[in-house]
């Protein structure tokens, strides 16, 4: 990282880990267990966040002087809600089924905690590019879950990655269905995205011990 | 009438907000450590619930969905503004909940005592957002009904963080791994009893009425040909996860 100084390089590579914003901060849950039954919806989710999450911390880094603080959740629920359009209307344009997918999910990304928690917690007190290195980073984190949560459920659930079998074909019994594997549809169902999540937390904190809560 | 009670069993119990679709899991989990607490911010959830989405469904009817216009006149009729929902939708709940937040401080002190603190946060939850996007998706046809769904919803929503409150209350006296404490147990635990309200799945339909198969369904048939999934997969269809109407 030699484009970015320490501190700057901080900001990014904290919530992908010791920091995360879902399994630590415990923002963005929502979207994270509901959309996670596929690698590619996760991935798609992943960046539709990045991109509103980026973005709507540089604006409201910009706009931080000029809010009158009363309003400021109205005002930062409305550049929100305008950047979540661009993803919507994007993505009905050029992945509609994808969208379909997604539904109502996409939508929910103006609520989404991370989004108005970092808004608050730090393009509110700090300038545009490091509030744009935040929303980065945060993103990221977001990321690194949803892709995890979305790669088990999906190898394990329908033995797929992105759609493509990676354990042979489950009718022809060939690759692993060969030797007696079956694919666990439970991994599909929504609750086992909340279990695959507490195990993350587990390993996490198992390995970092100052993350333990008593 | 039956559909009225239909509806609001189904948005309690089939669609529960947390177990079903995840929504306002944030607020579920951080203010889920006390009962006393937990009760307080599920109350103000059915309150606002109940008011933010019988006032979307008339903004939704009147002004945003393709011809909701025509109402002005023929030349109107062509207009579809469905693209500004989102922006919509959260102008309303936000103004919604703090027109509330001040009527409410006026005329019941008491009652803005208890529900207060939590009434701002309940702008950025995203049952309420939800609520309103699921109104609208599943195309609910009446006033009456879409007030029956936002109560349904927000009772749902009360009874889970109720229920979750109450069981962390009693975890805190059991030896959890210490690495699964706080968060991590509580993950699983709603996981778990996730599984447990998709037994309300075939409660209603009671497995006569033939909903038409969802291509989920139709693909997970066709790549695996085996019983055990089609079952699965329709377990995850009446869970309602993937809205296709």
């Amino acid at each position: 990282m030699g484009l970015l100084s320490k501190k700057d390089s901080k900001l990014i590579l904290d919530p992908l880990a010791d920091n995360n914003p879902i399994t630590i901060q415990v923002l963005g849950i929502c979207s994270a267990l509901a959309i996670t039954a596929e690698l590619e919806a996760s991935i798609v989710m992943s960046i539709s966040v990045l991109f509103v999450l980026g973005i709507g911390n540089v604006v409201i880094s910009l706009m931080r002087n000029i809010i009158p603080s009363k309003i400021r959740i109205i005002v930062q629920l409305i550049v929100v809600a305008t950047l979540v359009i661009i993803v919507d209307l994007v993505l009905k344009a050029f992945a509609y089924e994808l969208s379909k997918t997604l539904s109502v999910f996409v939508g929910l990304i103006i609520t989404n905690c991370i989004i108005m928690g970092r808004f608050e917690a730090f393009a509110l007190a700090n300038g545009p590019w490091r509030s744009f290195l935040d929303g980065i980073g945060n993103a990221l984190g977001y990321a690194v879950i949803l892709i995890i949560v979305g790669f088990f459920r999906e190898l394990l659930g329908s033995g797929t990655l992105l759609g493509i079998p990676v354990l042979g074909d489950p009718i022809e019994k060939t690759g692993l269905y060969s030797i007696g594997y079956e694919n666990n549809g439970f991994m599909l169902l929504s609750p086992m995205a909340l279990i695959v999540v507490g195990i993350i937390i587990w390993v996490q904190r198992s390995r970092n011990k100052a993350l333990i809560e008593d | 009438m039956l559909e009225h009670v239909e509806l609001f069993f189904k948005s309690i119990f089939i669609d529960n907000m947390v177990f079903a679709t995840f929504l306002g899991m944030c607020s579920y989990l951080a203010v889920s450590k006390k009962v006393s607490t937990a009760v307080g911010l599920g109350a103000a959830v059915i309150f606002v619930l109940a008011i933010t989405v019988p006032l979307n469904w008339l903004l939704d009817q009147y002004l945003l969905q393709p011809g909701a216009l025509s109402w002005l006149g023929e030349e109107y009729a062509d207009y579809d503004l469905s693209f500004l929902s989102f922006i919509m939708f959260i102008a309303t709940i936000a103004t919604m909940v703090q027109l509330v937040e001040i009527v409410v401080e006026k005329f019941s002190p008491s009652l803005y005592n208890s529900l207060g603190i939590f009434l701002p946060l309940i702008a950025v939850n995203c049952a309420i957002l939800g609520g309103s996007l699921f109104m609208q998706s599943r195309e609910i046809p009446t006033l009456g009904l879409a007030t029956t769904y936002g109560i349904g919803s927000g009772i749902g929503w009360f009874l889970a963080i109720l229920a979750i409150a109450a069981i962390r209350e009693k975890i805190r006296y059991s030896n959890v791994p210490p690495a699964l404490r706080g968060l991590g147990i509580t993950f699983i635990i709603t996981g778990l009893m996730a599984i447990g309200f998709m037994s309300f799945g075939g409660m209603l339909t009671g497995g006569d009425e033939e909903a038409p198969k969802e291509e989920k369904t139709a693909l997970i048939e066709k790549e695996l040909g085996q019983e055990k999934e089609v079952l699965v997969a329709e377990h995850s269809r009446s869970n309602n996860i993937k809205v296709t109407e």
